[in-house]
């Protein structure tokens, strides 16, 4: 096993069509699932967090693991209700840090008005695991807006991006490799609840899908859409919104930032007549304020994904097959 | 193995000529970079990072140079259009 | 990002792209060297724009395609060492040796491998620079720290400079394996290869900025050539391949710089200098190409200390490894495109490389797989 068969590109997508789908049968297409207890339907969905540094500019390993939960629930469509935690702790882990992170859960699970209803705590030896993983299982209430699907998608939907793109790789990048940056990059790390759920409810039908986009940022979302809707994505380089920040550290390390990961920006395909609606409500909202239309879905070519550059041509967008590494070629 | 991304120099840290360091602006963001084959850079300056070392000065001078040799080209074309020529 | 976005204008870049179709008698066929320029012509689409009026081959300017083998396996053989951090680019993490790369031995606990050799998990630390690595030894005083030291003349002043830095702190647990080479001694030796197709250059801009361009008037004359030195932007490139044009169409052969603004004629004589002071010019053995006279760099005899292969046993003590499978060298030499390589898409791809082209950032074949426009035809309104 590899680090980049957890890192959200080719690799992962081939361990879970290869192993994880067929061992269990279960599908894997979406951040959230519906299960039907009684007469209720809820969404349920659960998540690790195992970032290095615990901390980092703009968040830290709890508020990430509230936020992410809460996140992937409300891109498939649902309010989120409650959460479950998990702790695993490394020996010798200060009870300050310790202390920070439960508070910083406190603050986020109260943000996004979920309540953490059960939990469970295991320390292990030292070496065993980094400091503190935690594992989240969220549960949410669908809303009553039609539901939304990545195998809606549709020619001529338009793609969105909610916000600036990279900027939680790079803060993290940043922090661990400790890269002396001023000012220090900020992760994006927050709560879409909200926005998602005003973007659902008044667009109904004309929202076909969201999608935050973490590991493996933009191109794996889009590469995920294009596998479930069997249609190819086109994205346009000038309209990608890139930050400052982000880009300077981008071009000094050789890397893209459509692979990089986001914790609070997100990814909508909406249809067309509807697309002036969803700017206005998106930009009603600060998380997503600078939202962006980034391309558009066509019928399906020979790319999955395609980007189109400076002089017009059209090129494929690879899916990522690991982390960017730091490169100086 | 070449990328190299031009920074203006914000400040000097270290004027040591072994140890020479400055803070280079790329964009957003200012970090730390090697000045040791470039000691002669001044405070807003801009110079090519390569593997965390400045490796030359930018000669702003000679970077227009290109966008008046096209401006001729431009200035060329549109003559001989208004001469019927082209 | 001033000096950057200026010279990827589309309207400027369209201007320049017709006025070299309208230059072009013939198909001439130009190389350029440096692996970022075939990225950013491809990427840019510039490739596409020209692929009917001129031939773009792209030649062997990629150090992490070029590095030998066994340079490889012997970084793996110190990251496995106990004590041992092997700091790199990380450029060099997925370049396969000849059993693996330095991304599988940080993976592997060995139970794959039959040689006793490999059950250490390999210590790989990816720095952007080789000044943190001298870092990293003033912080781990206990570890030895070995930086790969690969790259061409750009890259060679970074790694001087953190010897001398070195040095001057008295550290003991920092090395360097030095496997740095020189361009233009490859650009000779497919020049003298009797069945190149190369008619014109466009050198290195970034390897100019420290060497200069002086040397390659002897290179223009004696093969009858013209070099331009060209820049990695999409303006840099289509002017240097427009001067370049001109050239051919006139008949010249001579040295042009169209990336004044970063090289100088005579390059950056402190860079050289300190070039100068920790490292000599020495043969080398190039991935593909086998050996290449004066093809690379080697530490000085007054620096050994700091020297990797001499401190820790030589590479070229290894088992030699079977030969590739990888068409590499046909492809950086210019004969073949990356298409044109059976395994090309097909056994080769950038998951499971054969050969170095396809797995470094800067490898021709990667820049073929990630950027050509398989859907060129089906245009898009």
């Amino acid at each position: 096993m590899l680090l980049a068969h957890g890192e959200g590109g080719r690799l992962m997508r081939q361990l879970l069509r290869e192993r994880i789908v067929p061992i269990l049968g279960i599908s894997a297409e979406e951040d959230a699932v519906s299960v039907e207890i009684g007469a209720n339907e809820l969404a349920i969905t659960t998540d690790s967090f195992v970032v290095s540094p615990l901390f980092f500019p703009g968040g830290n390993i709890g508020s990430l693991a509230v936020y992410g939960t809460v996140n992937d629930l409300s891109v498939a469509g649902a309010d989120p209700i409650c959460i479950t935690l998990s702790l695993i702790i490394e020996e010798g882990l200060p009870f300050e840090l310790f202390d920070r992170v439960l508070k910083s859960i406190a603050e986020a699970s109260q943000e996004c008005q979920v309540s953490v209803v059960a939990g469970d705590t295991k320390v292990v030896p030292r070496g065993a695991a980094d400091k503190l993983f935690i594992t989240t299982t969220g549960v949410g209430r669908y809303r009553a807006a039609a539901r939304l699907s990545c195998h809606k998608l549709q020619t001529g939907d338009a793609l969105i991006v909610s916000g600036p793109i990279g900027q939680h790789g790079i803060a993290v990048l940043a922090a661990r490799e400790k890269l002396n940056l001023h000012p220090a990059p900020h992760s994006d790390s927050a709560n879409l609840s909200l926005v998602c759920s005003a973007l659902h409810r008044e667009l109904g039908t004309h929202l076909r899908a969201m999608r935050d986009a973490t590991r493996g940022g933009v191109s794996a979302v889009l590469h995920e859409w294009s596998s479930a809707s069997g249609m190819t994505m086109k994205l346009d380089e000038h309209q990608l919104p890139v930050g400052s920040t982000t880009r300077g550290v981008c071009e000094l390390l050789g890397l893209d930032p459509l692979y990089v990961a986001n914790e609070g920006t997100f990814v909508a395909a909406v249809e067309p007549s509807a697309l002036p609606q969803a700017m206005a409500v998106l930009r009603s909202f600060p998380v997503s304020a600078k939202s962006q239309v980034i391309g558009t879905v066509l019928t399906k070519m020979s790319s999955p994904v395609v980007i189109e550059r400076l002089l017009g041509s059209l090129q494929p967008v690879d899916e990522p097959s690991g982390a960017p590494l730091p490169r100086i070629c | 193995m070449c990328l190299g991304i031009p920074g203006r120099v914000q400040s000097w840290l270290d004027r040591d000529p072994l140890f020479a360091r400055a803070n280079i602006e790329f964009d957003g963001v200012a970090c730390q970079c090697h000045m040791a084959c470039v000691p002669e850079a001044k405070v807003g300056d801009y110079v090519i990072v390569h593997a965390g070392v400045a490796i030359c000065l930018i000669d702003e001078m000679e970077a227009r140079r290109i966008f008046a040799e096209l401006e001729r080209l431009d200035l060329l074309d549109e003559r001989l259009e208004s001469d019927g020529l082209a | 990002m001033k000096y950057v976005d200026e010279f990827r204008n589309p309207q400027l870049a369209r201007r320049l792209i017709d006025q070299i179709r309208s230059t072009v008698s013939q198909p001439w066929v130009l190389m350029d060297v440096c692996g970022g320029q075939t990225h950013s012509l491809l990427r840019n689409g510039i490739e596409a724009a020209l692929n009917d009026c001129i031939e773009l081959v792209h030649g062997p300017g990629c150090p992490v395609c070029v590095t030998s083998t066994e340079a490889i396996d012997f970084a793996q053989a110190l990251a496995r060492r106990p004590g041992f951090m092997l700091a790199s680019f990380g450029d060099m993490l997925r370049v396969p040796g000849s059993r693996a790369s330095l991304l599988d031995v940080r993976a592997w606990h060995g139970q794959q491998n039959d040689d006793s050799t490999c059950d250490q998990v390999g210590h790989v630390q990816i720095v952007y620079s080789p000044l943190d690595a001298v870092e990293l030894a003033r912080q781990n005083p206990t570890t030895q720290i070995v930086f790969f030291g690969v790259g061409f003349e750009t890259t060679v002043p970074s790694t001087a400079l953190a010897i001398l830095h070195a040095e001057k702190l008295g550290l003991t647990n920092f090395s360097v394996l030095a496997s740095h080479v020189r361009v233009l001694p490859a650009m000779e030796a497919l020049m003298l290869n009797p069945e190149t197709r190369v008619q014109g250059f466009l050198a290195a801009g970034h390897v100019c900025t420290i060497t200069g361009f002086e040397a390659y008037r002897c290179f223009a004359e004696r093969f009858q050539v013209p070099v331009v030195v060209a820049g990695f932007e999409p303006l840099d490139l289509l002017q240097a391949i427009l001067v370049a044009v001109e050239q051919l169409e006139h008949g010249l052969t001579t040295v042009s710089n169209c990336y004044a603004r970063s090289v100088r004629m005579t390059g950056n004589t402190r860079a050289l200098e300190t070039v100068e002071r920790v490292y000599e010019v020495a043969d080398k053995s190039w991935r593909g190409f086998g050996v290449i006279s004066g093809g690379g760099y080697q530490i000085r005899e007054t620096y050994r200390s700091f020297d990797a292969e001499k401190r820790f046993g030589s590479y070229r003590d290894l088992p030699i490894t079977a030969p590739d499978m990888c068409m590499g060298a046909d492809v950086l030499s210019g004969r073949i495109k990356p298409p044109q390589c059976s395994f090309f898409g097909k056994q080769c791809t950038t998951d499971h490389p054969l050969g170095a082209p396809m797995v470094s950032s800067e490898g021709a074949c990667a820049a073929y797989m990630r950027y050509q426009t398989r859907d060129s035809a089906a245009s898009v309104s």
